[in-house]
């Protein structure tokens, strides 16, 4: 049987991976992936304590964060579509003139 | 001990996580991105919440993959692995990584949380409590929820609609 360590070191490794995809990478889909990562990674120490505890609110938080990142995702992508229409590219080292 | 199921549902998330991140065709990583989230709706399956794997699994791979991999195909970008991403950035990205995962599993093994034990006896939660739970207490919070959704869906239609289109059609009606 599983214990719940094991599910915590995997989101451990998520979170991880997630942080150097946001540092390294510069495509700005990319760097939603990496959000992805991070909170799909949340969401599963989420599952781990309610199943530990146990007690369903961990499971209906789990389902208002799901619902949280999925808004979250649609805007991402419509920022992404609106720079991309201007800049012609998805690079962020091209939006310098955001700054202004 | 872990069992199997544990190990190939690790290795399933973890190696596709790696894969959406560094793949070469940005499309092939949206694709892995979604075969991560199913892989941790696998999670949530062994940890007895199959309401909110299928959630995630109706979300995430129904919803968001889709919406990715559309938007991977709109912006049809030209140089997906550009030169901005110099060896220096990569050596420190890394760096941090690997000092995030010894720092954290450190002080996970360290801690009591390694004692503590998954607890067979009880009852699994089925729907009816989330759906209690959802429709009682944690109404207000829907509601707001739904709202936010609302609002995040108009947002991204109204940031992604063309004007200069709208203008062109104008003087025909």
């Amino acid at each position: 049987m599983n214990q719940p360590t094991d599910f915590l070191y995997i989101a451990i490794i998520l979170i991880s991976i997630g942080i150097y995809g946001l540092v390294v990478k510069r495509n700005a889909l990319r760097l939603i992936f990496s959000i992805e990562l991070i909170a799909n990674a949340v969401n599963l120490v989420l599952i781990a304590f309610s199943r530990m505890l146990p007690s369903p609110q961990g499971q209906v938080f789990v389902l208002f964060s799901i619902a949280i990142s999925a808004a979250e995702v649609a805007v991402g992508l419509g920022i992404i579509i609106i720079a991309y229409r201007f800049y012609k590219d998805i690079d962020i080292t091209e939006y310098k003139n955001l700054k202004n | 001990m872990v069992d199997s199921v544990f190990v190939g549902l690790s290795v399933l998330t973890i190696g596709s996580a790696i894969l959406s991140l560094e793949s070469r065709e940005l499309l092939y990583g949206g694709i892995a991105l979604a075969v991560s989230m199913l892989g941790i709706a696998g999670y949530f399956i062994i940890l007895d919440a199959p309401f909110v794997a299928m959630f995630q699994i109706a979300v995430y791979v129904g919803a968001v993959a889709v919406l990715i991999i559309f938007t991977v195909m709109l912006v049809r970008a030209p140089n997906t692995v550009t030169k901005k991403e110099t060896r220096k950035r990569k050596i420190a990205g890394i760096l941090l990584g690997l000092a995030f995962l010894v720092l954290a599993g450190s002080i996970l093994g360290n801690s009591a949380a390694t004692q503590l034990k998954f607890n067979d006896t009880v009852p699994i939660f089925d729907v009816q409590a989330i759906g209690k739970e959802l429709l009682t207490y944690y109404s207000p919070v829907l509601l707001v929820l739904a709202l936010t959704l609302a609002a995040a869906v108009i947002g991204a239609l109204a940031l992604a609609r063309r004007e200069d289109i709208e203008e062109r059609n104008e003087p025909t009606n």
